[in-house]
């Protein structure tokens, strides 16, 4: 039984807490200084959250908390330092822009802060109801924070759209997590597989498909993908940075964690939903992807079709599956950095320019910025030697192992049309004659497209430390 | 431990490239002559360094040579370099061919000099590495990786059609090479391991043979190029600079090949032996139907592209007879036609620099401004026609003294193709070079300079002295061959026998 009146131990969730009571006090200092205060804002969050990583590094073991709500393992340190790292990153790509745009804002680093610490509670979630609360102090921080530029239609209206179908996905997610309670009688992951381990009921597959219906919208998984286009159309630029990285890991570790961990003895039920969840997805984000003339609502479809090949690992449901949605989620992140970094380089006249054909001839005018952009494209293609290769190797080995051939064959198929439409972005930067020139490339900016373009490229030659720490992660969870 | 020399081959023309990269600036004149001269310099020092594996080789030994090995990514993979009898003519083909493609390159790439010879260097290493590496994935980096460098320099610097072609080639290739990808992570599950000379000691159950030589065969068919999907190689020769067609022609073709020659035959031998029927076929109509439509061609250089899938018909089905006159044959054909249509890709490019028109309309008569042009293009005309004393007469004789044994028909059609074959290419000198020379832009066009006879000759010698003497090619090759034919006949038989078994 529970002791209720002991003090819990808080070295595992020393982090989380680092980082809600830095968010409060950035918040007063916000506050009580004004709107000039963004930069110091800015700078004291990305050094909370550098601070957290190195808190984080410091877990050792695996440690459970909170009567077994909170789990810290080298899963979840792998993945947090690896979100931590995105939302700081997406924070400093913002510097450039809000000046530029005149949206200096302090509310937006205090606002990604609270909603990273909403991300670390849900890698460490080990009960549905820390799931729940994590997900939404993520989700509730990032409705606000995509409809942060109040006096843009757009950024309003992607907030309102975000707002009500996320609204709707937690519902969802919910009334599958009452299902699964009512059940199992659990909520504890660990209870939960132990109750399934002498079969299931129907009403249990039901909610698992609830609850996974939920992540798959918060992951914008074909079905649940529609409002990611409009969303990454509308808000603002490093918004829709934020929202392709960091996010995304935490909600994919929030995935993998229920279902391996509290689902594993009915891998059997969640494998169809999530192969058919991949195979979709890797289809529409190919092929809707071909049409698009606007790039942000382009990296929208392309990230859709990133999440059908992580799924691919998931759904073999295998350690080996597991060490390939890790690495794929750290290298996506890194491709999707890099992306939106060029992507908010393309300034002319002091006017944002979101046309795939304003470009053309980038490598001409900016050869720096097209050489690099050209290596995340050549990445997010999967082409070798790129890190994008790898990522896919490693989660297509995982399916194949788990004999899901059809699921690798299409996956792969697909994969050759999502290159057309990264070749037809090189195609515009080198084989065309520059139409605009943009303007100077801010130095934060290049600094993390070099820093993306130069991981990907000599990933293959020193990321075998990587590969161990991943390995090391996903062992955890068997 | 040996000095990694297969490694520093590979490895090598990426310096260059490096060093092209971080320390010339700027786009003057002096700049581009500096970047001319170090690519020139770097593949220049790989060749000479590459004749020391040829020099140090043994040719009576059919294993692995020069090995090196390595981890590499924390256990899937590993980082394994070597060569055998069959690769290391490959990788020496390679080398001898960069510094003349950079020499073709001189004067007829103006713009962006810098990025095109990064482009070619990179290109370079790749290339040798597919046919070092005894890792399959590391194989399969370096086959897939050259798209890359490939779709650029067709992009960048090719004709007018060249967006259409640069996509074309690089999405066929792809699509043929994932299915390859899943048949390697399959053959990871099943056999504990990528590295290929263990994978050649492996056998595989004979159902999965079939699964996997298939995947295999659709990436190497498209690279080959076989009938029906070579569609886009007629394409991305017209579209791309010279240089680019000599590299696609002599060197990226033969990856297919070389590919069916290390993995097809050795591990799946019960399925190449079920499906040569199959690329018998494939192969007696690419010879038959890719001569006729030279036959038509106003292009030259698609001409000398449709003539190159006829050729390489005749390695497939050589290769495939699982005969030492056949495999030796595919081997030889692959490293004559290496030289004769990259050689050919070059003439067309001295006379394509004058005019820049490759229409076989806008020429004629050129015999009487240009004899020394005249007299090379006639050689490398009858060495593709496969005349006795030229290189291109032993690979098409060996492969069909192999297919007769195979199989008599397929011969009866083949042979059809040599006469075919001197029909287009008789046809083509007789219109480009013989008769009046009355069109008025040929009046005052030059003769052959001193840099187009360097890169030239050497090729004329080799092809004449190959022709002459192909035992200084045959002796390197034979151990090798000689092993694969005996394991594949072996397997082909010992499946035979225990069939027979299970039968009584």
């Amino acid at each position: 039984m529970i002791d209720v009146a002991a003090m819990p131990n808080l070295t595992p969730v020393l982090a989380e807490i680092m980082l809600t009571a830095g968010a409060m006090l950035l918040l007063m200092f916000g506050v009580f200084t004004g709107e000039r205060s963004t930069p110091t804002v800015t700078g004291m969050a990305v050094a909370l959250l550098a601070g957290a990583v190195l808190v984080v590094a410091l877990g050792e073991g695996t440690s459970v908390t909170f009567g077994g709500a909170f789990i810290s393992d080298a899963f979840s340190r792998f993945m947090k330092i690896a979100t931590l790292v995105a939302s700081a990153v997406a924070i400093a790509m913002a510097v450039g822009y809000a000046r530029n745009e005149r949206f200096e804002r302090f509310e937006y680093p205090v606002l990604i802060v609270l909603a990273t610490t909403g991300m670390m509670m849900m890698i460490s979630a080990n009960d549905l109801i820390s799931l729940y609360l994590g997900l939404e102090m993520q989700s509730l921080a990032a409705y606000v924070v995509a409809a942060i530029h109040r006096d843009s239609v757009r950024s309003t209206e992607s907030g309102l759209k975000y707002f009500v179908l996320g609204s709707l996905a937690s519902g969802m997610l919910l009334y599958g997590a009452s299902l699964v309670y009512g059940f199992t009688g659990h909520t504890n992951f660990e209870a939960i597989a132990q109750a399934l381990v002498d079969g299931r009921s129907v009403g249990l597959v039901i909610g698992l498909v609830f609850v996974l219906a939920g992540l798959a919208f918060k992951i914008s998984a074909v079905p649940f993908h529609m409002w990611t286009p409009d969303v990454y159309e509308g808000a603002p630029t490093p918004v829709t940075a934020f929202f392709a990285a960091a996010p995304k890991l935490a909600a994919v570790a929030l995935m993998v964690r229920v279902t391996i961990e509290a689902f594993g003895p009915v891998t059997a039920d969640w494998q169809q939903v999530v192969s058919f969840v991949a195979i979709a997805s890797m289809l529409l984000g190919s092929f809707a992807a071909i049409g698009q003339t606007n790039i942000k609502r382009l990296m929208a479809y392309s990230s859709i079709g990133n999440v059908g090949y992580i799924l691919v690992g998931l759904a073999a449901g295998t350690q080996a599956g597991v060490q390939g949605v890790v690495l794929y989620l750290v290298i996506y992140v890194v491709m999707t950095l890099g992306a939106f970094a060029c992507i908010l380089a393309m300034r002319r006249r002091d006017q944002m320019v979101e046309d795939i054909e304003s470009l053309s001839g980038l490598a001409r005018t900016q050869p720096f910025t097209a050489f690099m952009f050209a290596a995340i494209l050549f990445s997010l293609a999967g082409i070798p030697p790129l890190a994008g290769f790898f990522a896919k190797y490693w989660v297509f080995l995982a399916a194949i192992e788990a004999h899901l051939y059809g699921l690798a064959v299409i996956g792969v198929l697909s994969s050759v049309v999502g290159a057309y439409y990264y070749l037809r972005i090189v195609k515009l930067m080198y084989f065309d004659e520059p139409l605009v020139t943009f303007e100077r490339m801010p130095a934060e900016l290049k600094t993390v497209s070099a820093l993306s373009g130069a991981f990907l490229l000599v990933f293959v030659l020193f990321a075998a430390p990587l590969v161990e720490a991943a390995a090391v992660a996903a062992r955890s969870l068997f | 431990m040996h000095w990694p020399i297969l490694s520093t081959v590979t490895f090598l023309p990426l310096v260059g490239a490096a060093i092209i990269l971080f320390f010339i600036h700027g786009d003057e004149e002096v700049h581009r002559r500096n970047i001319r001269h170090v690519a020139l310099g770097v593949t220049v020092v790989t060749f000479i360094v590459s004749i020391m594996i040829w020099t140090g080789f043994d040719p009576a030994n059919p294993g692995f040579q020069f090995v090196e090995e390595a981890g590499w990514l924390g256990g899937f993979m590993s980082y394994r370099m070597g060569v055998d009898g069959i690769s290391m003519l490959f990788v020496i083909l390679t080398t001898f061919l960069m510094p003349l493609c950079i020499l073709a390159s001189w004067e007829s790439v103006e713009h962006r000099v810098k990025e095109y010879m990064i482009a070619f260097l990179v290109l370079e290493t790749l290339m040798i590495g597919v046919f070092c590496s005894l890792d399959l994935v590391l194989f399969y980096v370096f086959f897939e990786g050259g798209l890359i460098p490939m779709f650029l320099i067709i992009g960048v610097w090719g004709g007018p059609r060249r967006v259409y072609s640069a996509f074309k080639f690089f999405l066929y290739t792809l699509l043929g090479s994932v299915l390859m990808l899943l048949a390697i992570m399959a053959m990871y599950w099943e056999a504990g391991t990528t590295s290929i000379p263990e994978l050649l000691q492996h056998q595989f159950p004979a159902s999965m043979q079939t699964w996997l030589w298939l995947a295999f065969f659709a990436s190497f068919a498209v690279k080959m190029p076989m009938w029906p999907v070579h569609t886009w190689l007629p394409d991305a020769h017209v579209e791309a600079p010279t240089a680019g067609s000599v590299v696609l022609a002599a060197i990226l073709l033969k990856m297919g090949g070389y590919g069916f020659l290390r993995f097809s035959i050795p591990m799946f031998p019960l399925a190449s032996a079920d499906l040569a029927p199959l690329v018998f076929t494939l192969s007696v109509v690419a010879i038959v139907y890719a001569s006729l439509v030279a036959l038509m061609q106003e292009d030259m250089k698609k001409l000398i592209a449709y003539s190159s899938v006829a050729h390489m018909g005749f390695v497939t089905m050589g290769v495939f007879t699982g005969t030492m006159q056949g495999v030796q044959g595919g081997i030889f054909q692959m490293l004559s036609h290496g030289l004769v249509s990259g050689a050919l890709f070059l003439c067309v490019g001295v006379v394509y620099d004058r005019l820049h028109t490759r229409q076989i309309d806008a020429y004629g008569g050129l015999v009487n401004r240009m004899p020394w042009y005249a007299l090379t293009f006639m050689v490398f005309t009858m060495a593709n026609v496969g005349l006795p004393g030229t290189s291109g007469f032993v690979g098409e004789f060996l492969t069909l003294v192999g297919a007769f044994q195979a199989n008599t028909w397929v011969a009866v059609f083949a042979t059809t193709g040599v006469i075919l074959s001197a029909c287009y290419a008789l046809w083509l000198y007789r219109r480009v070079v013989f008769g009046e020379l009355e069109k008025e832009s040929l009046r005052s066009i030059l003769d052959m300079g001193t840099r187009e006879k360097v890169i030239l000759v050497p090729l004329i010698v080799l092809t004449l002295y190959f022709g002459i003497y192909p035992a200084a090619l045959m002796d390197v090759t034979t151990a090798a061959v000689d092993n694969l034919v005996n394991n594949y006949q072996a397997a082909i038989s010992g499946a035979g026998a225990t069939a027979s078994l299970l039968g009584h």
